[in-house]
């Protein structure tokens, strides 16, 4: 069987873009039905890989369109264990990293966790609030599924850190856009190929920028910075919440994203 | 020469923040420690400490109190401060603290109101930018104090999110903090947060104790049998405890909100119930959560102890057995604050009247002294309205 750290390996190589697409979806938002199918939109419209939200109550990394979608799963009924499933099925058709806030991993217990998302076909583990100085013993138990630990980096972190981040790093190194939290927002090209080159010079393994990038040019502007992959989040929650047809309207978007960076 | 500052109390505390502010919390270390060892940084907050905000604090031996207990009840004067709390001891030296580090935009949270009075006063007095961030239920309920930030020419960002209390306030100021980390200070209020913020809090708040102690040796020549405070996040309580926590023979007692009940979503008493440990707003403690790891809605009548976290000092000395923590419901501070209003002649806050309920119960105890950690006016409104 292929480890979640070979199959991330596997996305990123294997892409055939300028950079991997790597989308984000709020699990069980607006309910674990419409996320299903959602979930297989996001397949069919080219995803590389597929960042799965969990929601948390209280989400500090996340600015305030993903913060209601995760209040709004969490009203309709979601679950770690619900959301995981979405997870699963999603896992059969590219590979799946899970989104999770530091409280929800600790409560399962880490390596109850990790056997978790192992068992459910995922591939990798992004923890939003835990950095460096708090991460060993997620790691070890990540290491011990087969799952890829994936940490950020940010345009504040300086270089010595990013250097000893860059060496923690499993499946790629989450490169932060901007100081701030999820949402869209425009930023000068200047900024993203500061924190990809950065980034890219501490670590062995694919850089993937995320954090505000919300329409295909930023994304192709991401890719031209230099970016293994592109994260886009916000947009698309956004899309699931407005439209009439979630699972249409993100197939469309993650087309078009897909077409920039073909 | 100090130590760096501890990161852990026992298994509790640590540094659960996004990346993009890890590299604010090592240069807010870094400037804290350099500050206090610096006699000129300690100079300038002694003198605002003694002619801005009025300290030291009397320690009241509260006559009427004591023959109500059948003890001797020592009152620890917060509430005479400037402001009507604990809160402004902390928010001048962080204030201090933030010039000093060429930060001119200072963001806060704040429940009761007396952190964002206290906070949007120690910014006026040093010409800083204030944004303090309120629940929109605590604007409600907490209007003079929303008034009096307006005054003082703070802006009150109203936060909308979940039960619109101190929890929502406090991600909301994470937020902005991770957004404008380069030109802002996050003032925390109370003895929470990531590492180095409840070392911080707690060394700026140990003023309290510091003279408590001195004082009642003065007085009495001898120490209290038990030190009382209320806990939300546990500032005032923890700057009361410090001095004393190597003195054996006195008992610390901290006293969280009991709500309405002690069930989920009912109470603000997370280390009275001691489920098991959490991390909220950056550090692992003492939090209220379900099975999956969410976190639960406070529930109390006092905004300052609505909260569902608890600083992890505190988490740590209830482990050692050190500290006792316990919960009075909505109900018993209510009436305890109308009954030491009538026999005292003063008005303390809600989160004060808590402490005193336990305090004013059958104890076997000679002496006490109770952190009468703010005012009661902010309070009228939300007593009377209960009446």
């Amino acid at each position: 069987m292929t480890s979640g750290v070979e199959a991330i390996a596997a996305a990123f190589a294997g892409d055939g873009r300028r950079a991997a697409l790597m989308p984000y979806m709020m699990g069980g938002f607006p309910d674990l039905d419409t996320s299903r199918r959602v979930a297989e939109a996001y397949a069919d419209g080219g995803a590389d890989l597929v960042e799965l939200g969990v929601p948390f109550s209280d989400p500090l990394a996340d600015g305030p369109v993903i913060h209601a979608a995760g209040t709004a799963a969490l009203r309709a009924g979601a679950t770690t264990h619900g959301v995981l499933a979405v997870g699963r099925a999603l896992a059969e058709r590219v590979p799946v990293v899970a989104m999770v806030y530091a409280n929800l991993v600790m409560a399962r217990g880490l390596e109850r966790f990790a056997d978790d998302l192992a068992a459910h076909g995922i591939s990798g583990l992004i923890v939003p609030d835990l950095p460096l100085e708090e991460s060993d013993a997620v790691r070890a138990a990540c290491d011990g599924a087969g799952l890829a630990l994936v940490p950020l980096v940010a345009p504040t972190t300086p270089d010595e850190r990013m250097a000893r981040i860059g060496a923690s790093a499993r499946g790629f190194v989450y490169a932060v856009s901007v100081a701030g939290t999820t949402g869209e927002r425009a930023a000068p090209a200047d900024a993203y190929r500061d924190i990809v080159t950065r980034a890219k010079a501490a670590t062995g393994v694919p850089v993937a920028l995320g954090f505000g990038i919300g329409t295909p040019e930023q994304a192709r502007t991401a890719a031209d910075a230099g970016a293994d992959g592109v994260i886009v989040g916000t947009r698309l929650v956004r899309a699931v919440a407005e439209a009439q047809d979630a699972p249409a309207a993100v197939h469309e978007l993650i087309a078009q994203f897909a077409r920039a960076l073909s | 020469m100090s130590s760096a500052v501890e990161h852990r109390y026992g298994p509790y505390g640590g540094q659960y923040v996004p990346e993009t502010l890890m590299p604010a919390l090592a240069e807010l270390e870094q400037a804290w420690v350099a500050a206090r060892d610096d006699a000129g940084f300690r100079e300038e907050l002694e003198v605002l400490l003694r002619d801005f905000v009025g300290r030291p604090s009397p320690l009241y031996l509260a006559h009427r109190l004591s023959e109500v207990a059948g003890r001797r009840l020592y009152l620890k004067r917060e509430d005479l401060n400037h402001t009507g709390a604990h809160k402004i001891n902390n928010a001048i030296g962080q204030a201090l603290l933030a010039r000093r580090m060429g930060k001119r935009r200072i963001i806060a949270e704040t429940g009761a109101g007396q952190h964002g009075v206290a906070t949007a006063t120690a910014c006026a007095l040093m010409d800083l930018e204030c944004v303090v961030y309120m629940g929109v239920e605590d604007i409600r309920r907490q209007a003079p104090n929303v008034q009096r930030m307006n005054l003082l020419g703070a802006t009150v960002s109203p936060v909308d999110a979940g039960a619109r209390t101190l929890k929502e306030a406090s991600s909301e100021a994470i937020r902005d903090w991770t957004t404008n980390v380069a030109t802002t200070h996050y003032i925390i209020g109370s003895a929470v947060g990531p590492a180095p913020y409840p070392a911080i809090v707690r060394d700026l708040q140990r003023v309290i104790g510091d003279e408590a102690r001195a004082q009642v040796l003065e007085r009495e020549g001898r120490l209290p049998d038990r030190v009382i405070a209320c806990v939300g996040g546990g500032s005032n309580a923890i700057g009361i405890f410090a001095p004393f926590v190597g003195d054996e023979g006195v008992e610390l007692i901290g006293v969280e909100a009991g709500g309405e009940a002690l069930e989920p979503g009912r109470h603000g008493a997370p280390l009275t119930v001691a489920g098991r440990p959490g991390v909220l707003h950056g550090s692992l403690s003492a939090v209220l959560q379900d099975e999956m790891g969410q976190i639960l809605e406070a529930h109390s009548i006092s905004a300052g102890l609505d909260y569902p976290g608890s600083g992890p000092e505190h988490a740590h000395l209830r482990d050692l057995g050190r500290a006792r923590y316990l919960a009075v419901s909505d109900a018993e501070a209510l009436e305890t604050f109308r009954r030491v209003t009538r026999l005292e002649g003063i008005i303390p806050a809600l989160e004060t009247a808590h402490a005193l309920h336990y305090a004013l119960a059958p104890a076997d105890s000679e002496l006490d002294i109770v952190c009468c950690s703010g005012r009661g006016d902010k309070d009228l409104a939300e007593v009377l309205g209960q009446a």
